[in-house]
């Protein structure tokens, strides 16, 4: 054992199905991760206390607890990076589950390598930020993770963070949602919109007076977004 | 040229025969009444020249007796007037109609001429009358009747009064003569009919105003009537319109047991027997989306663990003998077959349940063209393909990742099957549509395998079959159709084949595709 993999990034994987959960366990592990299983959705909440994973594999088609009911307590209590399994490529449930928390998706089957890049690019911070960023009443440290506005912390998901460091370290440019994809979710995930319009318009209940009317991040239509430089 | 008046009545009468046609109502009541004034018409006319028969008759049967009475007086008189010649007769002749004359206008009902002494047909006869009646009111065969014989002869007539107008009457003429100087006089009754003909307007006044007042009431009950039995036609009229615009709960009321209720009841069971046929086919529908969700899910889950599975052992295989190695090789090349193969049915079964649903964005299908042909792939094969028309924007509304992978299948299917090395892709579009078409010039097909070509699981030519599911070309129709558009194949063997994808723009429609596939020479 080498004095590297002391600190090995761990992985929970919440499916149902045993063999799949293994061969997940198998070829992460073999990426050199730590993977812990849960096998039904009851048992994550524990899981989460006990094994502290730094990414969280959830498979949808849970028994018992839905798939999406087990993202939303997550995000109750914690802001691990969430990758969603999906039998279905019906885009109406891959847009529910962005919505209840999770942040990026991938579509069973799937290549080992694509599925080790997904995970490796939610374990990797993207570091768009370098030093600590005043914008308005907003303050971003990256030292932290933490943002607060007018002195209050908000909470935000480290690819919540990513998004926000990334429009508001230059404000101003219009990001499309290809180049916003590229830099935050750290691969290239062709023409995936929904992906980025789902995370922004969480990012804007968390961060916004009125997400209805944004004053801080505002959408080009047809573009992308940017961030209005505070007066 | 029609003057403008002339289209504003043919206007307006083309509008009352649209009327007509259309409101069933107004052809039972107009008929009613047409077919009723015709009844009523020829019976009053029937009963009118009755009553002007009669009339008639009884006039002319007393105004002979009358005049026969006359005449025998004057004969009597005239017997016992002793007369020395023609003036002398003329005079006695004269006073006796001035006599009768008298009598009759004692009672104001005729007048009386002498014509006469009667000489050579032709020549004029001096008249004598009473009254202002001239002679030559006297109708003329009458006059000749009497001359010419013995007896009683009458006519009706129209005798002119002062003032220019005529009046009714009934002339009864006789010859009369005079025994002593044998000469031969005319003599004429003029009765009036003024009375009979009084009678008959009325009579007939009567009659039209009866008819008229008929008339209008059974229009009115035609009316009435029409309402009643129409009513409830209307009633199902709208209730058949509501159910066509898919309100499948709307039934009729049920009133009584006349041929009506009977309709309303047979509507009602022809609406419970579609709405149950409706409802069994959207639950199939719904059971065929659920089983393809299900079978879905159900088989990525094991196919995602084989799949890592076959991943591993096949990044390992260079440390295994020769043949291990090729068997993970299989292994990973054929579920990625498989993979396909899914996807594939999935697709296919999404269509017959119709549960596929379009993802609308403005697509330019030249630049989908363009984009298509600089796929490395093909240059890798030596596969020369050329765009044609894709200089200029054809853009219509379509889902774009399904446009995207319809023209790949076309232009993979034309680089692996026609064993040919020139593929050209053309865009065009006119007002209703825009049209795609991949041509090779490869072998071409025959008849009966480009009839074949959208089948499933069909190949061509089994040997050729260079991987794929043979799924791709009925997939490829089902994205065009469920456009609204269509994918068509033109063929000729040993010329090449052309696949033509027709889709409509926004408010128009593919019937008319922007270009045509390939046919045979002479075939059209």
């Amino acid at each position: 054992m080498s004095h590297r993999r002391t600190h090995h990034d761990r992985v929970l994987i919440v499916d149902d199905d045993a063999s799949l959960a293994e061969m997940l366990s198998i070829v992460l592990e073999g990426e050199g991760l730590t993977t812990a299983v849960c096998r039904s959705g009851d048992k994550v909440p524990a899981a989460m206390g006990s094994f502290r994973p730094d990414v969280v594999l959830l498979d949808l088609m849970l028994p018992g607890v839905d798939g999406m009911e087990v993202c939303r307590r997550i995000r109750e209590s914690s802001n691990v990076p969430i990758v969603m399994l999906t039998a279905r490529t019906d885009t109406d449930d891959v847009v529910a589950g962005l919505a209840a928390g999770a942040d990026d998706y991938i579509v069973k089957p799937f290549k080992n390598s694509e599925l080790v890049a997904r995970i490796r690019a939610r374990l990797r911070r993207t570091d768009q930020l370098l030093e600590p960023l005043e914008f308005g009443d907003i303050v971003l440290d990256p030292a932290g993770h933490t943002v607060t506005r007018g002195g209050q912390p908000l909470e935000l998901t480290p690819l919540e963070f990513d998004l926000l460091a990334c429009l508001l370290g230059t404000p101003e440019q219009v990001f499309t949602r290809e180049v916003l994809l590229q830099k935050v979710w750290g691969y290239h995930h062709p023409g995936d919109t929904k992906l980025v319009n789902v995370h922004m318009t969480r990012l804007r209940s968390k961060i916004e007076d009125d997400a209805e009317n944004p004053s801080i991040i505002r959408t080009v239509r047809g573009v992308g977004y940017q961030a209005i430089a505070p007066s | 040229m029609t003057s403008p008046r002339e289209g504003g009545w043919r206007r307006a009468g083309s509008a009352v025969a649209g009327f007509w046609r259309r409101s069933l109502r107004l052809r039972v009541v107009g008929s009613t009444v047409a077919l009723t004034s015709l009844a009523i018409g020829l019976t009053g006319w029937a009963l009118l020249a009755q009553v002007a028969d009669g009339l008639a008759e009884a006039r002319s049967t007393s105004a002979v007796a009358e005049a026969r009475a006359g005449f025998d007086r004057v004969r009597a008189q005239l017997e016992t007037t002793a007369v020395a010649d023609a003036a002398a007769a003329s005079e006695a002749v004269a006073q006796i109609v001035d006599s009768l004359t008298q009598s009759g206008q004692g009672e104001g009902r005729y007048d009386v001429v002498v014509a006469g002494p009667l000489g050579e047909p032709g020549e004029p006869s001096p008249v004598r009358s009473s009254g202002n009646v001239a002679a030559s009111a006297i109708p003329e065969d009458l006059v000749e009747s009497v001359g010419g014989s013995d007896g009683l002869f009458w006519r009706f007539a129209e005798i002119p009064v002062t003032g220019g107008e005529t009046r009714p009457v009934v002339v009864v003429g006789s010859r009369l003569d005079v025994p002593s100087t044998g000469d031969d006089y005319g003599i004429y009754y003029v009765f009036s009919t003024a009375d009979q003909q009084a009678t008959l307007n009325l009579v007939r006044n009567a009659l039209a105003l009866a008819g008229l007042a008929m008339i209008v009431m059974v229009a009115g009950v035609a009316l009435v009537m029409s309402r009643q039995v129409l009513e409830p036609v209307r009633l199902a009229r709208r209730t058949a319109e509501r159910f066509a615009a898919g309100h499948l709960e709307q039934r009729m009321h049920v009133r009584g047991e006349d041929d009506l209720a009977r309709l309303s009841e047979s509507f009602n069971q022809m609406a419970a027997s579609l709405q149950s046929q409706i409802a069994r086919l959207e639950n199939l529908s719904k059971l065929q989306q659920r089983f393809v969700s299900d079978v879905s899910h159900e088989l990525r889950t094991p196919l995602t663990t084989i799949k890592m599975a076959g991943d591993v052992l096949h990044e390992a295989r260079s440390g295994w003998d020769p043949s291990t190695a090729r068997a993970a090789e299989l292994l990973h090349r054929e579920l990625q077959r498989f993979e396909e193969l899914l996807a594939d049915l999935m697709d296919l079964s999404r269509f017959d349940a119709g549960a596929a649903q379009l993802e609308l964005e403005p697509v330019d299908l030249a630049e989908v063209a363009r984009r298509v042909v600089d796929d490395p792939v093909l240059s890798r094969k030596h596969i020369d393909v050329r765009v044609v028309g894709a200089n200029r924007p054809v853009v219509t509304e379509a889902d774009l990742r399904r446009v995207d992978r319809v023209l790949r299948n076309l232009v993979a299917n034309a680089a692996a099957y026609s064993r040919s090395k020139d593929v050209v892709v053309t865009v065009a579009q006119n007002s209703d549509c825009v049209s795609l078409s991949v041509r090779d010039h490869g072998v071409g097909l025959t008849s009966e395998e480009s009839l074949r070509v959208f089948d499933r699981f069909w190949r061509a030519d089994p040997a050729r079959a260079a991987g794929g599911t043979g799924l791709g070309l009925s997939i490829a129709r089902g994205d065009a159709r469920l456009h609204g558009g269509d994918l068509r194949v033109g063929s000729v063997a040993g010329r090449g084949t052309d696949f033509v994808l027709t889709l409509p723009k926004p408010g128009g429609d593919a019937k008319q595709p922007a270009l045509e596939p390939m046919r045979e020479p002479g075939d059209g």
